[in-house]
Formats: structure tokens, sequence, C-alpha cells
């Protein structure tokens, strides 16, 4: 039941939004995604893992490779990050100035067909929130929280630390067309992603206007093992503490009784 | 795909990753270990928790500062038990003398995790540890390296180690509540050392050591206590406010993470039986020299990372991810 009325739901936001973007939504083709896998398990040996999304269009007479643009957007649990500069203070390299992100994404994946410039304008770009630097990202300014410039320096600073260490990802050849209609793309899931609901967006564009847009979610656990101890951790402190405790009684116990046999 | 984690940081180890619960991220599990058993080693050789040199050495591969001063508690709790086992066998553990520095320590640790916690809070913790550690390592590295040329140049020389003086008294020998520590072979007031106690454990819960390298020449230099007995009790204390420093943090920080804990323990039991056994093949000033040495090297490490000009200006952290 509740399948076809998110559907309509949908189409009724499409043409609505289409109606505003694009005089093109009218004959809006269909866009249908599906994912690899709706849960990732974070199990013991888990290092990181990949994401695959597949994409059909459903009604697109006479496509060719190249006449249609995707934008797959993948936004990790929002958490807030504070983003530090260091100063030479006496001498020493010391945290001075902060600015604070707040409940932005954690993870944050855009994969394209080819470069975001050559898909659109500027414009465009910024108003589907298309590439990382496009993203909004509301920072904590005094009393009110709001985007500032993309060329702020704590903001580009934020996005270069963030790509580093591989929690924002671009790849403008992150997605393949396997035949006119049918599309591939694969999103890395790093070993450091946080657990929660991480959403899927993908967008059809042609000729600079996106015509379809698509949403799916996914969920990153913790799973065996991983879970227990997280959850002990967090709800039972007093006991996992002891326990822990106890378990270095033990060890240092063992080793000494299997030492003083020899 | 780069990874922020010490997964990419082993070079010539096989990557066998494990993820960490509580740090959430996967490391390599030979690295861990690995980083046990050498910590293991010294701590055993030098009669120290080791934890001045592995809380560093986590954060350096990637372990969040939170998460490495509050699982390193329970590898050096079981890397000392073995010391603390064997010196007690050879009875060089005084227990008078012990109790009084814990009931000292207890007090001290339980406020190093208050302040550990009010620091991260505020966003100054990094800071706050690596000015901590350099000022310490410098301070106890420099005297200790210091006296132990000294004690090696005399022992060379063929003149007589240092005298007890038994005439000289530091001030702190006026005050009351004197007590006797037979081990020991001293006769002063309880309330210096409640106060070295204190010290240890306030410090030790702070910056996620053990204190050793802190309270050893605080006995052997202003208590005048034998080195022997000074490691010995210095273990057995260890051991305890570890033990208590794993619980408060959990309570506290709920960031102990029993998964890395348990991988540096594993490697620090072993690690701590051979070193003791090096330990005991090199005379104590030596040791105390390499120790010395040792201490500064970390010190210098730390400070250089301070001083020198950082590759990236910016750092972003999680704001109370684990609130």
């Amino acid at each position: 039941m509740s399948l076809p009325r998110r559907k309509m739901l949908l189409a009724a936001l499409l043409v609505l939004g289409g109606a505003l973007l694009a005089p093109l939504a009218s004959n809006a083709q269909r866009l249908v995604t599906s994912v690899s896998t709706h849960r990732v398990l974070i199990s013991s040996n888990f290092s990181g893992t990949e994401l695959v999304l597949f994409g059909t269009l459903d009604e697109a007479p006479g496509a060719q490779i190249g006449t249609y643009d995707i934008v797959v957007t993948v936004r990790g649990p929002a958490r807030t990050f504070v983003t530090r500069r260091k100063e030479r203070v006496l001498g020493l390299w010391v945290n001075a100035a902060s600015r604070e992100f707040y409940q932005v994404p954690s993870y944050l994946a855009v994969m394209t067909n080819r470069p975001p410039a050559e898909i659109g304008t500027a414009d465009m770009l910024r108003k589907n929130r298309i590439g990382l630097a496009n993203h909004v990202l509301t920072q904590q300014l005094g009393g009110d929280i709001a985007d500032v410039s993309p060329d702020d320096p704590f903001r580009q600073s934020f996005l270069r630390v963030k790509t580093a260490e591989g929690a924002y990802t671009t790849d403008p050849k992150g997605v393949t067309f396997l035949t006119p209609r049918l599309f591939r793309a694969s999103v890395p899931i790093p070993g450091t992603a946080l657990t929660g609901d991480y959403e899927v967006e993908t967008l059809l564009i042609t000729n600079g206007n996106v015509i379809a847009k698509q949403q799916t979610a996914i969920e990153v656990v913790k799973t065996g093992l991983e879970a227990i101890v997280a959850s002990e951790a967090r709800n039972h402190g007093f006991f996992y503490g002891l326990a822990t405790a106890l378990l270095a009684l033990v060890t240092g116990l063992i080793a000494t009784l299997l030492f003083r046999q020899e | 795909m780069p990874l922020r984690s010490g997964f990419t940081f082993s070079p010539g180890l096989p990557p066998v990753p494990i993820y960490l619960p509580i740090a959430e991220l996967p490391v390599n599990i030979f690295l861990i270990l690995g980083l046990g058993i050498a910590v293991g080693f010294i701590s055993g050789m030098f009669g120290i928790g080791g934890g001045f040199l592995m809380t560093p050495l986590l954060i350096l591969v990637g372990i969040p500062p939170a998460v490495a001063v509050a699982s390193v508690p329970s590898h050096m709790a079981a890397s000392s038990f073995s010391g603390a086992f064997s010196y007690w066998r050879k009875r060089f553990v005084d227990y008078g003398l012990g109790l009084v520095l814990l009931s000292g320590a207890l007090l001290g640790t339980a406020s190093g995790v208050w302040l550990f916690a009010a620091l991260r809070r505020a966003g100054q913790l990094e800071l706050f540890i690596s000015l901590a550690y350099i000022v310490l390592l410098s301070i106890v590295g420099v005297l200790m390296t210091a006296e132990s040329i000294r004690a090696i140049i005399r022992a060379w020389r063929g003149t007589p180690p240092m005298p007890r003086r038994p005439g000289t008294h530091a001030w702190f020998h006026g005050l009351p509540l004197k007590l006797r520590f037979r081990q020991s072979r001293i006769y002063v007031s309880a309330i210096p050392v409640i106060v070295i106690g204190f010290i240890t454990g306030f410090i030790g819960a702070m910056m996620g050591v053990g204190g050793g390298f802190l309270l050893i020449p605080a006995l052997i230099y202003l208590m005048r206590v034998p080195t022997t007995v000074s490691i010995g009790t210095s273990l057995f204390l260890t051991l305890m406010t570890m033990l208590v420093a794993t619980v408060l943090h959990a309570v506290e920080n709920r960031t102990v993470d029993a998964v890395l804990a348990m991988v540096l323990m594993v490697g620090g039991v072993f690690g701590a039986q051979f070193g003791a056994r090096a330990g005991q093949a090199i005379r104590a000033e030596q040791l105390r020299l390499l120790l010395g040495i040792m201490v500064i090297a970390v010190g210098l490490r730390v400070a250089a990372g301070l001083i020198n000009t950082p590759v990236e200006f910016f750092s972003v952290v999680p704001k109370d991810v684990w609130q």
C-alpha cells in the first residue's frame, strides 16, 4: 500500500519541482535505482566496503551515452565538528581560532559520470547541491547557524581535511553507463564510517537540467561482538570498566603462570 | 582508499584488520600487538607501566586521544602484573609505603579523570596533554640521566656509591604524622608520601600514563628508598591505580575500548616477561640512564610535534561524539 502512495507523492513532488526547475519536466523520464545492500554490517574484521548502486531510465527514447548525466550523492549521519586553525604562539603551534560546523554529514560522497562543471552551470550546481563545494555546510556563527561563501578558509579547510581522511569523497568517474539506459555507481564506505542512516540521492540530468530525482537510504550498524562492546560501554559503564580491569588481571596472571612453569 | 587509521600505517605487516568498536575505526591487529609487545618489554625491563610511550604511539597511529588515554591503563595493569608479582616474591614491595601512596593516588586518579573530562569538553585536551608530556618528561628525563651518569662515573672511578646521609634532612622531614617503613628503611611523615601518591595518580589518569616514571625517581631521590624497593612498590601502585583508572574512565568518559585493550594486553604481558629478564642482566645505574634517555626522547618527539610547522594547519574533530 505504502509503495504506490510514496511513488505518487514522489511523482507529485517531481512535477511540482520540475515545474519550477525545468520546462522539460513534463516528459520526465522515470528513474529507478537499487543499492547492493540496505544494511552495512560492521563486524570485527570490518575495514570499509563498497556500496554499489544500479539505476535505469525507464522512458528515454533515443537515449545515447552522453545524453544524460547522473549524480549520486550519499550523506552520512549528521554530526557537529569543530575545525581549529593552528597558530604560532610563543614558538609553539597551538589551536587558536575555531569554527563549529553544525550538524553536517559525517560522510559525504559525490559520484558523477563526468566532472560536475561539465554537467551544468555553476548556478544550477549550487542550487542542486552538486559537488562537495556546493553542499550546504552550516556553521555556528555567534548565535546564528548559516552557511558561508565557498571561499571561506575554514570551509575549504574542513572539506580538505575531511577529503584527506576519506570521509568526504568525490569521483567524476564514479558513475558508469553500461548501456544508454543502465548505469552503475560505486560508493566507497570507509572503515571509519559512523553508524547510522545514510541518505542516497540520485539525480538525472540532461542539458543542464535536473529532470528526475530518486532517494533511498542505507543503514550502517555494528554487529556481533562490536555491537555488544559498544552498547555495554555506553549503557553499563561501571560494569564494563570492571570487566576490562578484571580482564587485565586475568591476562597478567595467565602470562605469569605460563612463564613460571618453563 | 585512504583511511585515517593505523590500518594504512603499518608498513611490512600482514594487513589483518580488527575493528575497534569504541574508537570506531579498523586497525592492523599486528601493529597493535607489536606495540603491546614492545612497550611491554620496556615496561618489564624498567619496572614502569610504559604508558608514557604507549599513549603517544597510539595517538600517532590514529587512535583518538580520548580513547588512547582511557584504554592504555588496562594494558599497564596487565603488563605490570607479572613485574609486581615477581618483585612481591622477592619481597621488594613495601606494602606500608604502597598503601599510604595508594590513598593519595586514588584521590589523584579521581581528580585526574574529572579534569580530563572537563578539558575534553573545553577542546584543549590535545594541547594540555602535549604540554604536560613535554614539561614532565624533560624534567624527569634530564634529572634521571644526569644522576645516572654521575653514578656510572663514580662506579667507573671505583669510588663508593653515593652514601646515605642520615644527617641530611629535607624540609619535609619536620612534618608530623611520622611513619616507619621498614622495607624501605625510611622514617618519614605520611604527608609528603600522600602528596607524591596524589600527584602520581592525578598525572597518570590525565595523561594516560602509570606515573612510574615520576614515582620511581621521587621515591629514590626524595624519599631515599632503595632502587629495588622503589621499583617493586611502584609496580604495586601502578597495578592498583591503573585498575581503578580503567573503571573510572569507563564511567566518566565512556572511551575505554575493550578490544584495543585486549590486543595491547596480550602483547604487553609477553613483552613484559622478556623485558624483566633483560632488566635483571643490567646494572641499576645503567638501567636508569637508559630510561632517562628514553624519557627525554619521547619528550623531544612530542615537542617536535608542537614546534615543527605542521603540514596541515587545520584540524577537524567531532564535537562530543561520546556523549
